[in-house]
């Protein structure tokens, strides 16, 4: 007999499994329940994306590309990026084009993180950083980011925990699941603590087309002194609705890309080639899609938020991404209590906010990827729950 | 004149105006204030249910009769269209581009129903030169509502 517990990787052995799988087996047995669970658009990928990947086919471009990406790809993220957010990478040696968002955070972090770094990371945030990290060899310092601070990354909470270890700092803005968002002067803060440092930072902007602020979002690689130490990774499958194409980039200086390409190159190839073709028309045509989703997400952020508010359950206005994280506490339960409770009584399935790090204790995400009518029905029956929860 | 308001309105009537209100970050008070005035404007022309009858076991058959009209000088197309529309088995009128000149929805409870009515009401109208009428066999969407086929949530599970 194999004695694989002696035999596997220590390090990826002890990560936890998501503890979230247990609500998804408990809803997939109910046949009416309502989900305000996927973090993943409802709408469908514009027609024209679809159609310029399903002609790309047709075509026959079905090789490999280059290990970067396709080079008319690589020059419309360049133009997108200095378009939108009014930063400036060069095509030919700054962009990697990778498999989701995802894939881009993995390679940037192996290619900084050496074994015995720290890295910095801001909780309540997406699940991938603090396993990467380990995986890497290097430490996680998480910062919980608080309610009463919107959720940002403070000064005073990065210099206290930066040490000579310090490798990586990540700045997972708009966040999942928090909905907070960096503006200007934050960023300007933390770019001030960074600037006498060799702190590199990798910044998860996926959520970047999803800001509800009247300045939209600002990209910390546009600020003084940042560029030199960021990676930006951004991608399509938030922004043009594209989850399944699995598409994403990362960019950076030349010298942090080139060991980030030479990972990818090593590890997968090169991205899907369907999605490339596909992704090209998405930066070229698709800026009124992109407006219409955003202007939907918004109703919806608006109506979700008054609606946790009005059940009785504080909720700040979330300023990016799409979720809602209000506040349980005046509940007295736990968030994974309240989430158990809520599916299996009123079979409403919403996340603890404790899967994004200890942090989220005291609140669930509720993901706003559903049509109006659906989360109205959800509203109504988690504040049935509130209001059963009071007379008992 | 509110086009993201219209644009809801014409997806779901009868949301609530304080949902709407929400959704559009302006107060209920505005929203009423703004449905009256495109009421009365005309931009706003009435709220119906989209229904599908065939789910339900009402007798009801329609079809689409293209015309051919010879325009009254002077009055164009305008005189027989108004008199087409004017009848109550009549559900829609329009002018058209192309080999007709006019379409008109015709609503009726049997096949004989609508036969009759073509024969008897619309093809020996003077200006009337010649009719096409098409049966509606199946319905899949009305109104930009699909009818038979509730849309899936094709979203795996996955946690993110």
């Amino acid at each position: 007999m194999m004695d694989y517990s002696s035999i596997l990787n220590k390090t990826v052995t002890e990560i936890k499994p998501s503890g979230i799988r247990k609500f998804f087996d408990i809803a997939a047995t109910m046949d009416d329940v309502i989900s305000l669970s996927i973090g993943e658009p409802d709408f469908q990928t514009p027609w024209e994306v679809r159609k310029a990947g399903i002609t790309s086919l047709e075509r026959g471009k079905t090789k490999y590309t280059s290990n970067k990406g396709l080079d008319e790809l690589r020059e419309e993220i360049s133009k997108y990026l200095r378009r939108k957010y009014n930063i400036s990478y060069d095509a030919a040696t700054q962009i990697l084009v990778s498999v989701g968002g995802s894939e881009a955070i993995d390679v940037a972090i192996r290619a900084i993180v050496s074994p015995g770094d720290e890295v910095i990371i801001p909780q309540p945030s997406y699940v991938c950083y603090e396993p990467m990290t380990r995986i890497a060899g290097g430490i996680p310092v998480i910062i919980e980011t608080k309610a009463e601070d919107e959720f940002k990354l403070t000064r005073k909470q990065l210099e206290e925990a930066i040490t000579d270890k310090t490798k990586l700092l990540i700045l997972p803005y708009p966040c999942n699941p928090t909905g907070g968002v960096m503006e200007r002067q934050d960023l300007e803060a933390i770019a001030d603590v960074l600037k006498d440092t060799d702190i590199m930072v990798i910044s998860d902007e996926i959520y970047s087309e999803l800001t509800f602020t009247g300045n939209g979002h600002i990209s910390p690689a546009s600020i003084d002194g940042m560029y030199e130490r960021t990676v930006t990774v951004n991608g399509f499958s938030k922004a043009f609705s594209m989850t399944g194409w699995r598409l994403g980039y990362a960019c950076g200086p030349e010298e942090v890309m080139k060991q980030i390409v030479k990972i990818h190159q090593f590890a997968i190839m090169c991205a899907p080639t369907v999605s490339q073709y596909a992704a090209v028309w998405a930066l070229k045509k698709c800026d009124e899609d992109v407006k219409e989703m955003y202007n939907e997400y918004n109703r919806r952020r608006r109506l979700i938020t008054k609606g946790f508010n009005d059940i009785g359950l504080s909720c700040r206005e979330p300023k990016g991404a799409f979720y809602a994280f209000p506040s349980i506490k005046s509940t007295g339960l736990s968030s994974e209590e309240f989430c158990e409770q809520l599916l299996q009584k009123y079979h409403v399935a919403v996340i603890p906010g404790t899967a994004f790090g200890k942090g989220g204790e005291g609140f669930i995400r509720a993901s706003y990827c559903y049509s109006t009518d659906h989360i109205i029905e959800a509203l109504k029956r988690t504040g049935e729950f509130v209001e059963s929860l009071k007379k008992a | 004149m509110n086009i993201e308001l219209l644009k809801l309105l014409s997806k779901n009537a009868r949301r609530s105006e304080e949902d709407l209100a929400t959704m559009l970050g302006v107060s209920a008070d505005e929203i009423k204030k703004e449905i009256k005035e495109m009421e009365k404007k005309g931009y706003i022309c009435g709220y119906k249910a989209v229904i599908d009858w065939d789910k339900i076991n009402t007798a009801s058959v329609s079809a689409i009769v293209d015309l051919n009209v010879v325009p009254k000088a002077g009055f164009g197309f305008e005189e027989v269209a108004e008199k087409i529309a004017s009848f109550s088995e009549v559900e829609a009128v329009y002018l058209m581009s192309g080999v007709y000149d006019l379409t008109v929805v015709v609503k009726g409870k049997t096949l004989q129903d609508v036969a009759r009515f073509v024969a008897r009401e619309l093809a020996p109208m003077e200006t009337v030169t010649s009719t096409s009428t098409h049966f509606v066999m199946r319905r899949y969407k009305e109104m930009d509502v699909l009818l038979n086929n509730a849309e899936k949530d094709g979203r795996g599970q996955l946690f993110i």
